[in-house]
């Protein structure tokens, strides 16, 4: 059976499982829509009392919103078994199994627990993206529609990424430090706003350092066909989330430096 | 009356020095919520930078009013007490009911200490963090700022212990609920949004539209963030800080009564778990 064809089992067997109490998933995926929905909420209340943000209006703050909250719910979504990994793997010796069998660890750990209730944030995403189109109005002609899913893609890449760091870290912790909720969950806040808005030293961190703008502030603008108030040359835009990959690669480098001192907890 | 009281502060001491044991969750808690401040604050300061004049705080109140929400995050009553949903799977809710003590007040006293434990190491290191550390770097426009005054002070004191036992008596009812329907993620999943947006942790209540303004701030959640916070800034002062330690104890009161209330009921009907 070749790899991909298991990840369908993988992800067929999770999705049984869930299938299986309809009413409790159904119950986790509005719950999920709601706890993140009420994010836009916000936006919508400093909109309202303010108008505007250094230029920008609700329905294009929107789309940046729409857009990163579907990245990394599917992120989310598909990278479960990094994100317990230190907890659910390395303490309890449970990664001593996954070694055992004759199939990489990675492919593994990404087939552990498609969690559906995710969804939930993509259609908050997506109900979000819709309303941006009506605002600004965004006109979705192939070029931007292309743009947005390599944007989506290039995130989805980059939280994978941090996620696997995370996981790398715990072969020396032994516990999912959540300190990485910080760039998770954090980097998602931090891409609901244009990166112009923010202080000069956070710019530096989101562009070069967890490059969150590349892969939802700089596509985005391609969409809207704005210039990049900073200064960015129009060409390079919808270049940028390559970085998502880049970090994706180097985190996979780390992984594997994490796993050749890996050694059993004994439990 | 010492004698009365000692099972539930013995209850409350318990449980309170047993999570302080947790001192990485406390920091970790910390480090996400420093983050999460100073994104908040350079998102103000964007909009006030466009439209100062537009808003109902002015920015220095609002990046104390955040700072002030951050260190005391893990007082909102935004997840029903896991160890009461953990008693009602196993039974052991059971041994509470054969206790001579009053059930309601036992758990209340354990749900306060649980609260007070888990916000108490992260509330001291955001106080160092934002409202000392930053001054001293030079960054005194971005800092956690002192109360407005004495009188704004003592307020904030009455309100501040106000707010800790109206959080717990929101979180009984949502314990009530858990223990009746004996799972606690459908809770959960109702409180937290709810407790977020109107609370004012969100955004203060006054950012939303005007119209909603009465609801907003006669509501029981005001008085988990948005009552004492505009007190300890003096934004509400005078006889309106009076009003709004009035509605917070009245609120609380309220819900104590329906939680008790609910509590005789869900209790009559149990069906007792495990063994």
């Amino acid at each position: 059976m070749n790899a991909l064809r298991l990840y369908g089992r993988y992800v067929g067997a999770s999705l049984r499982v869930q299938a299986q109490y309809p009413a409790a998933t159904l119950l986790l995926t509005t719950g999920h829509l709601a706890a993140t929905a009420i994010e836009i909420l916000g936006v919508f209340a400093l909109f309202h009392r303010f108008g505007q943000v250094k230029g920008w209006s609700f329905g294009e703050v929107a789309l940046f919103y729409g857009l990163i909250n579907i990245t990394f719910s599917i992120a989310d979504m598909l990278t479960r078994g990094f994100d317990v990994f230190g907890t659910d793997f390395v303490r309890t010796g449970a990664f001593d199994r996954v070694l055992l069998r004759p199939r990489s660890a990675t492919l593994q750990l990404i087939g552990y627990d498609i969690r559906l209730s995710r969804v939930g944030r993509i259609l908050q995403g997506l109900v979000v993206v819709v309303l941006a189109t009506n605002l600004v109005p965004i006109h979705w002609n192939p070029a931007a529609v292309a743009i947005a899913v390599w944007a989506v893609a290039g995130g989805v890449a980059l939280f994978a990424g941090i996620l696997v760091l995370q996981a790398t870290i715990s072969f020396w912790t032994i516990e999912s430090l959540e300190a990485v909720n910080v760039l998770t969950y954090g980097g998602v806040q931090a891409a609901q706003y244009p990166l112009n808005i923010y202080a000069d030293w956070f710019r530096r961190v989101l562009t070069f350092g967890v490059p969150l703008a590349c892969v939802a502030y700089y596509p985005v603008l391609a969409i809207l066909k704005r210039p990049d108030p900073l200064g960015a040359p129009d060409w390079i835009l919808p270049l940028t989330p390559l970085a998502g990959f880049a970090f994706l690669a180097l985190s996979f480098l780390a992984w594997r430096a994490g796993m050749a001192r890996y050694a059993s907890t004994g439990s | 009356m010492k004698a009365v009281l000692r099972p539930y502060v013995a209850a409350f001491r318990a449980r309170f020095l047993l999570l302080l044991q947790y001192r990485v969750a406390a920091l970790a808690g910390f480090a996400t919520q420093c983050w999460w401040g100073a994104i908040k604050i350079m998102v103000y300061a964007a909009f006030y930078e466009t439209a100062a004049a537009a808003a109902p705080i002015s920015l220095p109140n609002v990046v104390t009013y955040t700072w002030l929400g951050q260190a005391f995050l893990a007082l909102l009553p935004w997840v029903a007490d896991p160890e009461v949903a953990m008693l009602i799977r196993t039974g052991g809710v059971g041994y509470d009911r054969l206790r001579p003590l009053d059930t309601y007040s036992y758990w209340y006293a354990r749900t306060l200490g649980w609260i007070i434990a888990r916000a108490l190491p992260r509330a001291i290191l955001m106080l160092i963090a934002a409202g000392i550390v930053l001054p001293l770097v030079g960054l005194e426009a971005w800092a956690w700022r002192p109360p407005a005054g004495p009188e704004a002070a003592v307020l904030f004191v009455a309100a501040f212990a106000l707010m800790i036992m109206l959080a717990v008596a929101v979180l009984m009812l949502a314990n009530v609920v858990v223990a009746a329907s004996l799972n606690e993620r459908g809770v959960n999943a109702v409180l937290m949004p709810l407790v977020i947006v109107f609370s004012g942790s969100l955004v203060p209540l006054d950012f939303f539209p005007d119209t909603m303004r009465p609801f907003l701030h006669a509501q029981p959640l005001a008085g988990l963030v948005d009552i004492p916070f505009r007190i300890y800034f003096a934004n509400l002062r005078g006889v309106a800080a009076l009003e709004g330690l009035a509605l917070q104890a009245g609120w609380t009161l309220v819900l104590i009564v329906l939680g008790r209330f609910a509590m005789t009921r869900m209790m009559r009907r149990l069906e007792m778990q495990g063994g």
